[in-house]
């Protein structure tokens, strides 16, 4: 039998690196769709909530800026590693740090006041995301441990750290023993941009983040050395760049941005510590940053098509009957299609000729 | 006029826009050792692609005893009875020589086992069919490819660059097979640029230029200045004539040093002691494979040395053994790598950001920002200077052929206006006149003071070019041999090493 062969471009095809998320978008839907019409939910009815009830009205719009924020932040955070091929894998749980140590000021603080409160927060979440990352940096560096394996391991323990404090030392005593923490104070939480919406202004940190992402691949000469420790690890040694350097300096970055985004959920939307504090940001950061093909713009739009499927998602639960696997399902196989479209950016194939008679 | 047993009428192959073969017409005549002549680029691998069958030609006729045939893959090329022994061996290290042919020809191993004994004693391809590859030498692995081909009964047997891999006695060993093989009547493609070989053993040569069959000769009417022409379109560039050694201060010594390989397949190095002054060039001679890659790590920095090892180093004055390359490079150390794609380069970035890779200290970099317009200035200065042929300084590193990119790699490092330069196979794989350039740069700046380490497998460049030799095998290094006062036999004796000439 003959089967075609993968033969590397010269370089690479600009149309498919466009094409790519697009084909990868349309594939994954219409793969998924079947799916849906075979477990008995009505496609079209999926395809309306999913695609169409988040543009119908302002609110649902604005609450795709809402979710948009936290994908942006954590994913602009986590390409930068990918770039180097350092594969945090853990931005779930340097999400979930952000959100614990943001949420220590208003938590032993409860009457404090002052328009220094959420601004704190912000860096200390920030400063937590990192610490978190850096326990992942230490063993690699120290004892070559593999960082999917740590940073991913590292998120469980996160979830469980979270989930003592909110059934010990940081319930709300007014709770009734329900596990969240007290409501934060006004000074604690973020001003709203968009009137009537629960739109903050961590959406404009996140948009920040992406022009100083930007700068930071296409400028810096820290992030010149990070491309090419990714691209030709030889080549970097050859010029004498530290690989220890690179990734320490990608997984603080990491968990600086993804700390950053879980501050942002505490002081922002939701407005206490509490157990469903993440609802999977981290792991979807991951899809967002591939998607936008590791770039700082394409991740824009990346972070914008995952927060509708996700507004969506939650729509077509209501209105649909969809599982809320069937979510995920459509997430990952939405990452899948892409990573196989990507390969075509690099990648032809060649089918073998056929022979004369 | 006997017929011959293969003839390619018009034969053309395109990649892209780029012709790599274009209307070539060649004739193959039983028991002829005929040579593919042509400097690197030329399309001579390409074309043996397309009779071994690897790849199919747009254009023209292949005729195999007379019919026409199209070889649609190498099976079927072995099944006419075509064999080819690729310049870099397919063996599998951990089997034996026997497994390894067994893989390829049917047949029990016992058998096998004979076979192999019988055709090693009728050729003078002596080895042992039960010992594992990894235990093997150059030579040696290249004979169990000669035999691998033989086993089949071909009638027409490719080599790729036979003799580049070979220290000279086992050239000449090679060559008695060979004139064997031609005798029984096998034909034999023999591709080479070596062109004292080719007048040495090949009764025709058909000579390739851009793609082209600039002429087919019988080489030995004509002296190798005459082939040379033929070769490149011009005549032979000199080098730089000899001048008188005026030695300065040592820039780099390494005295003594033993490292164990961490890799089970590498070389250990034993013992290494070598010093090179200012305004000198000393050079490396050996077969790949006998501690050089390994040497050049040490020496650039990519093994860091362990602690009780680090006094063992100094370079430009200092204890260098436990500085990193770029720390190294500091001092005024620069470094071009056997690897172009991938360490010397990243395939995927432009020349301008592949100048940055080790440029970066020469003011394009200001507060942690990469300043483009001066790392643009100084890739269009290098490409212009060395005569990188490129679309511009905007084209990516993988785009440039393998002579081009080491042009610009090195021509990066000579800008950096090193006073110690160690360069790893400089010349391997880049064509004459490049090399030539390569070689005359080198001499200028030996003569303005610079200290230069080349290790190279080429000995016609390591004698063209050095002041002083040693050789490296079996990760031991030789004493030093002057260069004006040694002649190849030496070097090809220290080559073998101690353990004298059984293991060739």
């Amino acid at each position: 039998m003959r089967l075609p062969k993968l033969v590397r471009r010269e370089r690479a095809s600009l149309p498919v690196l466009i094409a790519a998320p697009v084909l990868a978008l349309a594939i994954a839907a219409l793969g998924n769709l079947v799916l849906y019409a075979a477990i008995g939910v009505n496609p079209v009815a999926v395809f309306h909530a999913m695609l169409i009830e988040p543009f119908a009205s302002y609110f649902s719009m604005s609450e795709i800026l809402l979710k948009a924020g936290p994908l942006l932040l954590s994913a602009q955070g986590l390409a930068i590693g990918f770039r180097a091929k350092i594969f945090n894998i853990g931005a779930e749980g340097q999400f979930v740090l952000g959100a614990i140590c943001a949420s220590a000021i208003p938590v032993y603080m409860p009457q404090a006041s002052g328009p220094w409160i959420w601004p704190a927060m912000l860096l200390l979440g920030a400063l937590g995301g990192s610490a978190w990352a850096a326990i992942t940096a230490f063993w690699r560096v120290r004892l070559n441990a593999n960082e999917i394996l740590v940073s991913l391991m590292l998120s469980f323990v996160s979830l469980q750290l979270l989930i003592y404090l909110l059934l010990g030392p940081w319930k709300d005593p007014m709770a009734l023993n329900f596990p969240h923490s007290v409501r934060f104070q006004f000074d604690a939480l973020l001003p709203i941009l968009l009137p009537g919406t629960r739109v903050n202004v961590s959406l404009l940190l996140a948009l920040l983040v992406t022009v100083a992402a930007w700068f930071f691949v296409q400028r810096s000469f820290a992030g010149y050395q990070l491309e090419v420790g990714g691209l030709a690890p030889n080549a970097a040694r050859y010029a004498g760049y530290s690989q220890n350097g690179a990734i320490w300096l990608s997984l603080l970055i990491g968990g600086f941005a993804a700390g950053l985004a879980g501050a942002a959920e505490v002081a922002g939307p939701v407005g206490q510590l509490q157990r469903s504090i993440s609802t999977g940001y981290g792991y979807a950061a991951i899809i967002v940053a591939y998607l936008g093909g590791l770039h700082p713009i394409g991740i824009v739009f990346s972070a914008f098509l995952l927060s509708t499927l996700y507004i969506g998602g939650d729509n077509a639960m209501v209105s649909a009957g969809l599982p809320i696997a069937a979510v995920n399902v459509f997430q990952g196989s939405l990452l899948l299609a892409y990573l196989i479209a990507a390969t075509f950016v690099r990648r032809r194939l060649v089918w073998p000729q056929r022979t004369r008679a | 006029m006997t017929q011959a047993l293969l003839s390619l009428r018009g034969v053309t192959k395109r990649y892209g826009s780029i012709h790599a073969n274009s209307g070539v017409d060649l004739d193959v005549l039983p028991g002829a050792i005929h040579a593919i002549l042509g400097e690197n680029g030329a399309g001579k691998s390409t074309l043996m692609k397309l009779i071994y069958g690897v790849e199919a030609p747009d254009e023209g006729e292949l005729f195999w005893q007379g019919e026409a045939r199209e070889i649609e893959s190498p099976a079927i090329a072995r099944r006419l009875g075509i064999g080819m022994v690729f310049q870099h061996f397919s063996l599998f290290e951990t089997l034996t020589v026997v497994e390894n042919v067994s893989l390829l020809v049917p047949g029990a191993k016992k058998d096998l086992t004979e076979r192999i004994r019988k055709l090693g004693r009728e050729f003078g391809l002596e080895v042992d069919p039960l010992s594992h590859v990894y235990a093997l030498s150059v030579g040696e692995r290249q004979r169990v490819e000669i035999i691998r081909c033989l086993m089949v009964d071909p009638k027409l047997l490719i080599l790729d660059e036979p003799t580049s891999v070979l220290p000279p006695q086992a050239v000449d060993l090679l060559f008695e097979t060979l004139r064997k093989l031609s005798a029984r009547g096998v034909s034999i493609l023999f591709i080479s640029h070596k062109l004292e070989e080719i007048r040495s053993i090949c009764t025709h040569a058909t000579i390739l230029r851009g793609g082209k069959v600039t002429g087919t000769v019988t080489p030995k009417n004509f002296d190798a200045q005459a082939l040379a022409a033929m070769m490149i379109g011009r005549d032979m560039p000199q080098l730089l004539s000899d001048t008188p050694d005026k030695r300065g201060e040592d820039r780099q010594h390494l005295s003594a040093l033993s490292l164990a390989s961490e890799d089970p397949f590498g070389v250990s190095l034993q013992d290494i002691s070598l010093r090179v002054s200012a305004g000198e060039i000393l050079g490396v001679a050996g077969v790949s494979g006998n501690g050089q890659s390994e040497l050049a790590a040490v020496i650039s920095g990519e093994t860091p040395l362990p602690k009780r090892l680090q006094s063992k180093l100094t370079m430009l004055g200092r204890e260098a053994g436990a500085l990193n390359p770029a720390a190294r490079r500091a001092l005024g150390f620069a470094f071009v790598p056997e690897d172009r794609l991938g360490q010397g380069a990243v395939p995927e970035l432009s020349l301008v950001k592949n100048a940055i890779l080790t440029g970066h200290r020469r003011g394009m970099v200001r507060n942690g920002v990469i300043r483009h317009p001066r790392a643009e200035a100084f890739a269009q200065d290098c490409i212009a200077t060395n005569d990188v042929r490129t679309p511009g300084p905007r084209a990516e590193a993988g785009s440039l052929s393998g002579g081009n990119l080491q042009k610009f790699i090195i021509g990066r490092e000579l800008m950096l206006e090193p006073k110690l330069i160690f360069l790893n196979q400089p010349t391997w794989g880049v064509d004459i006149g490049a090399a030539t350039a390569i070689r005359k740069r080198l001499i200028e700046l030996r003569n303005a003071g610079c200290a230069i380490l080349v290790i190279s497998e080429d000995l016609e460049e390591l004698f063209a070019l050095t002041d002083a030799m040693q050789v490296l095998s079996e990760g031991r290094l030789s004493p030093r041999f002057t260069t004006s006062e040694t002649v190849p036999e030496d070097i090809g004796r220290a080559m073998i090493g101690a353990s004298g000439g059984a293991v060739l």
